[in-house]
């Protein structure tokens, strides 16, 4: 499970990838010729791509045309996607990438789902809004391999040099000639020819793309989802099925001290009652624990559950209480904690200011409640686990399997099937792991194991809560010269490792220390705070606390010092320049090398000047209206955020409208692109107006969809508008997608209310913070 | 034993006729486009048409639609081309597609009862449809361009 974590936070670990990809290379290498390998080895280029990206993942990056596509005598293509589907549009994205560097014809190409295989597909950790930005590159060196292959069977049976055919929309063609063959009917020839080294693969410019680029592409799951015959995890049924349902200790960490199940078993279905052991904490990806039910279907299993009679140990998590620890976050944040950046003499700096300001902010625990909850089916024989789920991260499955069972990986069968949202909740499959259980707990019948809504909401990996408290001092100008941010929360490496009682450098990385703003004497601390529940990643994760306190501060200095917050935002950004991770103590940079990736603050700017000119910065509105503005750059992607909020006389809030401007550099789908910004403006509304996930004797007060609210369609912007930038720079590497649009939403819905009606928002949820005050 | 039709096909059950719909129609039946979300009429992802109506089949018993014609996401049309259904194809309006069983459902019943619905209409009939992943935008649009069609 190590490996997993560390993934995410620290690509140090993940050097076997790179022995795995020198390797394969190689051995291309002695069919292409040695020199050529040699020089590629050597070149200091090649070196840096490995130790960050997707290179350094654990699995590395797989580029093998025969591992990844084929073409059947018809002519049908079949691509495998190893990431994992769950809105994002990957499937879609990955045809569109593959058929134009193919020179296929995407209406015969089909995607299928890759079974959990790392060795073999490359790394399939489907988070940290990677699977484009790094597997752009790998999957046209597939596809022009594939396409260079198609074109040398055609040339060999011409009798012509390769250099006169040309692969174009499902054929190749001699020009000279008019001779034309279909892929169908080289298929069979072309995949017994060598694999060509990448020296020999010539790529298509952007200016021929066909599909890449364009915005009316069709989802390659379209049909099937809308006629109900898409299959997610929850949706396997193989042969023999069973159901179950888990009754876990309602506080983490607590265990059962005994059970009665007598009533259970009278409950027409049951089948069986089952007591699984919870696991020492750190808890990792392991079940809590519990007391299943395992029935003939998923009611019997639910009705079963609730004669259940159990006694519970609480354990020592039994006593969190998420308002006396907002108190003891707060606590900590009015003192100095670890210094964690620290440029100029910030202490100076504040006591020679002109004016001094200071907020604090809170944001609450949510839960990533994606629309499927967890589930999993598993089917574990003495020699064999097979197990059909939505998961993020099927690899870890197979880890945690393979551990459990004593069984090797190859006898670890993961087929991942379409997720009805993930949202970082199925990075972590413990769901998976009780299914597994419970297989085996029934002699080797599958078992389809569901979390219901309950379940999902009070046994998630909860998204961490959050104290920021900042303070700025200004010159006699207005002009920043001091920045205090100490930011405390407890962290997610606290559920895989003993708890270090500070935020991991991937977490402070995520806009707290990376932060850019034009300020001399600027000091970031983290003290101290410890998890009493399952903290786990969350949708742009710590981002969404840093981003909300950072982008709010602005505005509300803004506001004191009298100036238009879109151009004093411009002015703590500051001048267009590249500022490297390393000058900002950013240890982390997503992973990325950071000459590739620098913080570029003009490309900032742009995003936040083309959403201010698209919304219509500075109209006049009427009253009760108002327009707030924020910006953030996460997952290497730039982002800004105009809200235009109401607020009418009874304090309730609608929003007529958001413009979100974003830059991610080159984008293969416009259209899917677009979509996640619509759902991250959706899933920002939603925790900054409702979300919250809130604690009382260690358990969650929210059970299902009447507590824990979600944004629905009446309380969602009327308007979304899109603005892409930067959308054609092939050149330059690529940004990520899924999840750099929500980190600003929240911000910006806060400084538009303040501009409506002058109440400022710093603690999350809004609620009905905005009632009148009677 | 509970008698009615699904899709047209007549079913008979004589399990525990608390059951719900949803969980007959996923587990027994096999007809897996309906889905759970949250068991408690709270997200509309398993809605159904019984007898014309759009419900919460985690709600309904299936000891309650003795005789009923229930038509879920796989019997909407025989060929994937309701109107609705086209329009959501036409719009790329999924995420991840998990709630849109539901939401077409919900929206073809509005679209019978209000044949040209109002940004207040939708607000009011597809309100208890959750989309977690926020196609909102995108649901309304394509029932705009659903309806004339239908």
């Amino acid at each position: 499970m190590p490996d997993t974590i560390i993934s995410n936070s620290n690509a140090a670990h993940s050097r076997s990838g790179v022995f795995n990809l020198r390797r394969r290379a190689t051995l291309l290498g002695l069919a292409a010729g040695t020199f050529v390998v040699a020089t590629r080895l050597s070149s200091p280029a090649f070196a840096q791509e490995k130790n960050y990206g997707g290179d350094a993942m654990p699995g590395g990056l797989k580029d093998d045309p025969r591992v990844f596509l084929s073409i059947a005598e018809n002519g049908t293509v079949t691509l495998l996607c190893n990431r994992a589907e769950m809105g994002q549009g990957i499937r879609t994205g990955w045809a569109m990438v593959v058929a134009d560097e193919l020179e296929a014809d995407i209406g015969r190409l089909k995607v299928q789902q890759a079974p959990g295989d790392e060795a073999r597909y490359g790394n399939q950790n489907t988070d940290g809004s990677r699977s484009m930005r790094h597997h752009f590159n790998p999957l046209r060196r597939i596809a022009a391999a594939a396409r260079l292959m198609l074109e040398q069977e055609a040339a060999a049976r011409w009798n012509v040099p390769v250099t006169e055919v040309k692969a174009a929309n499902h054929e190749v063609v001699h020009a000279a000639s008019g001779r034309r063959l279909a892929f169908g009917a080289l298929a069979a020839g072309a995949a017994a020819r060598p694999v060509p080294s990448q020296q020999m693969l010539v790529f298509k410019t952007p200016d021929r793309y066909r599909y890449i680029g364009r915005p009316e592409m069709q989802l390659v799951d379209n049909v099937d989802i809308t006629t109900g015959a898409a299959l997610y995890g929850i949706d396997a049924r193989p042969e023999g099925l069973v159901y179950a349902v888990i009754a876990r200790p309602p506080v983490f960490g607590g265990k059962v001290k005994s059970f009665d199940a007598a009533e259970t078993m009278k409950v027409p279905g049951v089948l069986k009652v089952v007591s699984i052991d919870g696991p020492p904490i750190p808890s990792v990806f392991q079940p809590l624990g519990g007391i299943a039910v395992v029935a003939e279907n998923t009611f019997a299993a639910i009705k079963g559950r609730s004669r259940l009679s159990i006694q519970w140990d609480d354990g020592p998590n039994g006593t969190y209480d998420s308002a006396a620890y907002r108190k003891t976050l707060e606590e900590a944040a009015s003192a100095p904690g670890l210094v964690v950046r620290n440029d100029g003499d910030v202490d100076a700096a504040l006591k020679g200011a002109a004016q001094r300001m200071e907020a604090t902010y809170y944001l609450p625990h949510l839960a990533q409640a994606p629309m499927e909850p967890p589930t999993a089916t598993a089917h574990v024989t003495a020699d064999r686990a097979e197990v059909w789920t939505s998961v993020q991260a099927p690899e870890a499955v197979r880890t945690d399997l393979s551990k459990r069972f004593n069984l090797k990986l190859d006898q670890v069968v993961v087929h991942p099937l379409l997720l009805g949202g993930g949202f970082g909740r199925k990075s972590k499959p413990d769901f998976a792991t009780e299914a597994a259980i419970l297989s085996k707990a029934m002699e080797g019948r599958p078992v389809k194991l569901t979390f219901t809504r309950e379940d999902d909401l009070q046994h998630s990996f909860f998204h961490t809560v959050s104290v920021e408290r900042l303070e700025a001092g200004v010159d006699a100008a207005g002009k920043p010269v001091a920045w205090l941010h100490r930011t405390v929360a407890p962290t997610i490496f606290s559920t895989f490792a003993p708890d270090p009682g500070h935020e991991a450098p991937f977490e402070l990385a995520m806009g707290a220390v990376d932060n850019p703003f034009a300020i001399p004497n600027f000091r970031v601390e983290n003290p101290a705070a410890k998890a009493h529940t399952r903290i786990g990643w969350f949708r742009s994760v710590s981002n969404i606390p840093h981003a909300f306190a950072i982008q709010s501060f602005s505005a509300e200095m803004a506001a004191k010092l009298k100036r238009d917050p879109k151009d004093y935002l411009l002015e703590l950004i500051g001048p267009d320049r590249l500022i490297d991770a390393g000058a900002m103590s950013d240890k982390w940079l997503y992973g990325e090398d950071p000459k590739l990736y620098p913080f570029d603050t003009g490309r900032l700017r742009r995003v936040v000047e083309t959403a201010a000119k698209e919304a219509g910065w500075g109209r006049s509105l009427p009253a009760g209206h108002g327009l707030g503005i924020a910006a953030h750059r996460s997952f290497v992607s730039y982002a800004a955020v105009v809200v235009e909020a109401t607020v009418n006389a009874r304090g309730e809030l609608a929003i007529p409208r958001v413009d979100i401007a974003f830059d991610c550099g080159a984008v293969v789908s416009p259209d899917r692109v677009r979509s996640q910004l619509e759902g991250a403006v959706v899933q920002g509304v939603s925790l900054a107006t409702v979300g919250e996930i809130s604690f009382k004797n260690g358990r969650p007060e929210q059970t299902n969809f009447d507590g824990y609210e979600l944004t629905r369609i009446d309380a969602a912007p009327a308007e979304i508008r899109t603005h892409l930038v930067n959308t054609t720079s092939f050149d330059k590497p690529m940004g990520g997608v899924g999840e750099p649009g929500v980190p600003p939403v929240a911000p910006a819905l806060a400084n538009a209310i303040f501009a409506a009606c002058g109440r400022r928002i710093r603690s999350l949820p809004i609620r009905n913070q905005l009632a009148p005050k009677t | 034993m509970s008698t009615f039709t699904v899709n047209g096909k007549s079913h008979k059950f004589d399990g525990d006729p608390e059951t719900p719909l949803l969980w007959y129609l996923r587990d027994v039946a096999a007809l897996t486009g309906t889905k759970f979300g949250c068991g408690q009429a709270l997200c509309g992802a398993c809605t159904i048409h019984v007898d014309g109506a759009a419900v919460r089949s985690c709600q309904t018993r299936v000891g309650d639609v003795e005789g009923a014609a229930i038509i879920t996401i796989e019997g909407l049309s025989t060929d994937g081309m309701h109107p609705v259904q086209v329009a959501w194809r036409e719009l790329n309006v999924a995420q991840c597609g998990y709630c849109q069983s539901g939401q077409i459902m919900q929206a073809v019943s509005l679209l019978k009862d209000t044949p040209k619905p109002t940004d207040a209409d939708i607000d009011g009939a597809m309100s208890g449809n959750i989309c977690r992943c926020g196609a909102y935008p995108r649901i309304r649009a394509a029932i705009k361009r659903a309806a004339g069609r239908t």
